[in-house]
């Protein structure tokens, strides 16, 4: 049944080309570029996204290096091993002690150069360097989070970032009180440190080109810093990437990244506003107090 | 089949047995409710579960049409939430775990030589538990589907959250199908350690049965940690304590360790029992020995003592030390090691052999080549700061669902159609089979494979809905395609099954000329399994048996058929 059904060798070894050929071409040709469909985001010029990118990469190539191998001689085994009539018999070999010991040791020995590579990356990743010369100035020195080494000079902008169904708040430090919902505007060539909560379930914060995720588990505070560059100014978007209910696929972040001068002019507006809204508040609450004093 | 007792009887030259006093069996429906027989009750399991595997499926479909456009409005977030939690649950708890528990029912006293399992009644009890535990979950239908994922991460599963009944019919799943496992894990650990045949020394037991044997220790270790855990949500829910409530002094945290001391033991109890399968299978249609069968058996054990000791590396993006992060992703690496040595001895098995090309060898080589690059994914995802980019994203989804769907589930199917003759008597058709391969080979490909891309450009999973400025509407639309086709593939076996059950070809006691003992009784076998067990002298008892029968110079029928050649 199979012989008439994949008629010839060559038939057969077109349509194993063609299977193996498809999923590749397919990547190839789908929406996007190449590079974009294989790897990270990336491009916000923040050294933690860019050296994630690299360490992949670096373990990519090896990956598809063992990938090709491994298939190349399974496909081929089966191909040139299989049933034919005045074919030799099949050899009766169990095993092989040193070429199981060799594909052991080997295994062992890719492990290890990818440990190597992974340890010489971590520190870039983890992390914060300091801000430009150029970033924000009348920061005044913050430590960086808890357990992360300070960053060199000890300028960082810090932000505390609470995760809630279905939406993130930012508060800024220092005083009168800064804080901001959905959007994140920080200053260019900063690094900013990021304290990350949730005040009812889990949520994770994450914006891909700017590195990483961190989750938000309440009752914790989980650290991740990025920097995005001078002149890469622009929205960076991402959405919470932990199951946190109904709205979860809506719960999206944005970090607007603006020039550190026009971060000054945005938090001063911002601060106005908040000052005006609370002591609006104030007002109301006054006057209901006094109209139900007068009933 | 007639009894035994019966056919020796007809033969005078046998001794007898006369039993006296014991009541009929039931026929009829009755028969398979009171069945103790493990054959009977491994057709049950496989029954149940291949069902379950349907309605998974079904909603994994459901879900793909969802996904197939951006800003799709086909079903609601509730509905769509409800789906990712009960299409995992399903396929975990009520498919791969228990159908693998449904070959090793039919094979495992077969393949060792035993009248039966060690325990045939508690056999009885794990069926029925697992049937009863999916029925309480899929009652959940009838009020309202838990919304959380099949991770079910307190505080979202707790009652202030998630306030329907949905999450307690989870919580009754896993200890339904919990101890229907536990019980099931026991009763393959006394039936292999002490039912034998005569000289199956450890060193000659069948690899299916070594998988068997692990898988039923890590089920032992690994379940105690989530009946902890569910009963702790339980009495979060209903009875005021803050186990995972961090404004009670409780801790989120500490469910993610429990679910995953189990969750990760898991992975290994759904995918060690498919490389045993494969390890029967791939020989056999090699016509060679398997390629180190003490390295295979060896890393078997060493997959399931590492993978009791890496589940933090699902944990890599929470509030954790560097320090830790670092020894998970060394410990997950190190998994790798053993998993590799499989590989290049079921390759090293093919290398110099004669294979024949039946649908389950096409099954069997598929899982290898299949499950590297869930493998490969899964070294990538090791390297925590990697994860940190790829976790929760639909990079996860491609490489879990080629490790369990490329992995468990071609193996599972291998296994379908290599025991099918031997539990039926029938044998499945060929050319239904090499398409319904071909069709899920494609179509799983097409499915899984762009699931990578989606996530390296930032879709995160669990998402009812995504935007078009994600980029990523190319994929899922592809993806949704494949899906259908997998779909179509899985289909194509279950009408050769049904079709072949009625008028499937005579299989005959040893279609495949294999290498173990179940192919020394009839198709079906008898209720007692085996009128005389051989004597077991080395890794392959039916090769001895086929080479003496050679050198006597008899037919081999009339050694292999000891019994029933009158019937």
């Amino acid at each position: 049944m199979m012989r008439r059904a994949l008629a010839s060798p060559r038939t057969r070894r077109l349509l194993v080309v063609a299977l193996c050929g498809a999923p590749v071409a397919l990547l190839a040709f789908a929406p996007g570029a190449l590079a974009d469909a294989l790897t990270p985001e990336s491009g916000g010029g923040s050294e933690n996204a860019e050296a994630i990118d690299t360490l992949y990469k670096v373990a990519l190539y090896i990956a598809i290096v063992i990938f090709l191998m491994v298939e190349g001689t399974l496909l081929w085994s089966l191909v040139r091993f299989r049933f034919r009539r005045r074919g030799p018999d099949a050899a009766q070999i169990r095993g092989n002690t040193p070429l199981e010991l060799g594909w052991t040791i080997g295994a062992g020995l890719i492990l290890l150069v990818l440990t190597a590579v992974t340890f010489i990356y971590l520190a870039r990743i983890e992390n914060p360097p300091a801000s430009d010369p150029g970033g924000l100035q009348s920061q005044r020195g913050q430590l960086a989070a808890l357990g992360q080494p300070a960053p060199p000079g000890g300028r960082s902008l810090d932000i505390h970032v609470n995760g809630q169904q279905y939406i993130w708040r930012f508060d800024y430090p220092g005083k009168p009180q800064l804080f901001s919902y959905h959007e994140l505007v920080v200053p260019t060539g900063t690094t900013v440190t990021l304290k990350i909560t949730a005040s009812d379930v889990d949520h994770s914060w994450w914006i891909p080109k700017l590195g990483g995720k961190a989750d938000a588990v309440p009752g914790h505070v989980n650290e991740t810093w990025f920097k995005v560059e001078r002149g890469e100014e622009g929205v960076y978007g991402g959405q919470c990437a932990e199951l946190c209910g109904s709205g979860h696929a809506d719960m999206r972040a944005l970090v607007h990244a603006v020039t550190p001068a026009e971060f000054q002019a945005w938090s001063q507006r911002q601060r106005d506003d908040i000052k005006a809204a609370q002591e609006g508040l104030a007002r109301q609450r006054e006057q209901r107090e006094k109209a139900n004093e007068v009933d | 089949m007639e009894a035994a007792g019966t056919t020796t009887a007809a033969t005078a030259a046998r001794p007898e047995i006369v039993m006296h006093g014991l009541k009929e069996r039931p026929r009829g429906w009755l028969e398979w409710l009171t069945t103790t027989d493990h054959k009977q009750i491994g057709i049950l399991y496989l029954f149940t579960t291949f069902l379950f595997f349907i309605i998974g499926g079904v909603e994994a479909l459901l879900m793909r049409l969802q996904l197939a456009a951006p800003n799709n409005t086909l079903v609601q977030p509730e509905t769509y939430n409800g789906l990712v939690t009960m299409h995992g649950t399903t396929m975990i708890f009520l498919f791969i775990v228990p159908v693998l528990a449904g070959f090793a029912n039919y094979m495992v006293p077969l393949m060792i030589g035993a009248r039966d399992m060690a325990f045939p009644r508690l056999n009885a009890l794990s069926f029925w538990l697992l049937l009863f535990g999916g029925i309480a979950f899929y009652a959940a239908v009838f009020f309202e589907p838990p919304q959380t994922g099949w991770t079910f991460y307190a505080p979202l599963s707790d009652d202030a959250y998630s306030p329907s009944g949905g999450v307690d019919a989870w919580i009754f799943l896993i200890h339904l199908t919990g101890i229907s496992s536990l019980l099931g894990a026991i009763n393959f650990v006394a039936t292999i350690h002490n039912m034998r045949a005569r000289g199956m020394s450890w060193g000659r037991m069948p690899l299916f049965i070594w998988s068997i044997l692990v898988y039923s220790y890590l089920l032992i270790l690994a379940l105690p940690a989530i009946a902890a855990a569910v009963t702790m949500l339980l009495t979060d829910r209903h009875f005021g304590t803050d186990f995972f409530d961090a404004t009670g002094g409780g801790d989120p945290m500490l469910w993610q360790h429990l679910f995953w001391f189990f969750g990760h033991p898991e992975v290994y109890i759904m995918i060690l029992p498919a490389f045993g399968m494969i390890s029967e299978i791939l020989p056999v249609f090699a016509r060679k020995p398997i390629f180190g069968y003490k390295a295979i058996a060896a890393s078997t054990v060493a997959i399931a003592f590492l993978g009791m000791l890496v589940w933090a590396h699902h944990m890599f993006t929470t509030p954790t030390a560097t320090v830790v992060l670092a020894f998970f992703m060394l410990s997950s690496f190190a998994i790798a090691v053993p998993t590799g040595i499989k590989i290049f001895n079921w390759i090293a098995t093919l290398w110099r052999g004669q294979i024949v090309f039946r649908t389950a060898l096409m099954f069997a080589a598929a899982l290898p080549a299949l499950f590297v690059i869930g493998g490969i994914s899964g070294v990538l995802l090791a390297i925590f700061p990697v994860d940190w980019q790829l976790h929760d994203t639909y990079f996860v989804v491609a490489h879990l669902h080629y490790v369990l769907f490329g992995g468990s589930v071609f193996g599972i199917f291998a296994g379908l159609y290599y025991w099918f003759p031997k539990m039926s008597g029938r044998l499945l058709s060929e050319a239904l089979g090499k398409t319904s391969f071909w069709t899920m080979f494609v179509g799983f490909n097409m499915t899984f494979l762009v699931q990578h891309s989606m996530g390296l450009s930032g879709m995160p999973r669990r998402i009812y809905d995504y935007s078009s400025t994600l980029h990523v509407s190319g994929y899922n639309l592809v993806s949704t395609i494949g899906s259908f086709i997998l779909g179509i593939g899985v289909l194509i076996t279950v009408v050769n099954v049904i079709a072949s059950l009625k008028s499937g070809r005579r299989a005959g006691n040893d279609p495949w000329r294999a290498n173990t003992l179940e192919w020394f009784t009839q198709s079906p076998p008898p209720p007692n399994n085996f009128d005389v067990v051989p004597r077991v002298r080395s890794v392959e008892p039916m090769k001895d048996i086929r080479r003496e029968v050679e050198e006597v110079g008899r037919p081999a029928g009339s050694v292999a058929q000891p019994v029933a050649s009158g019937t």
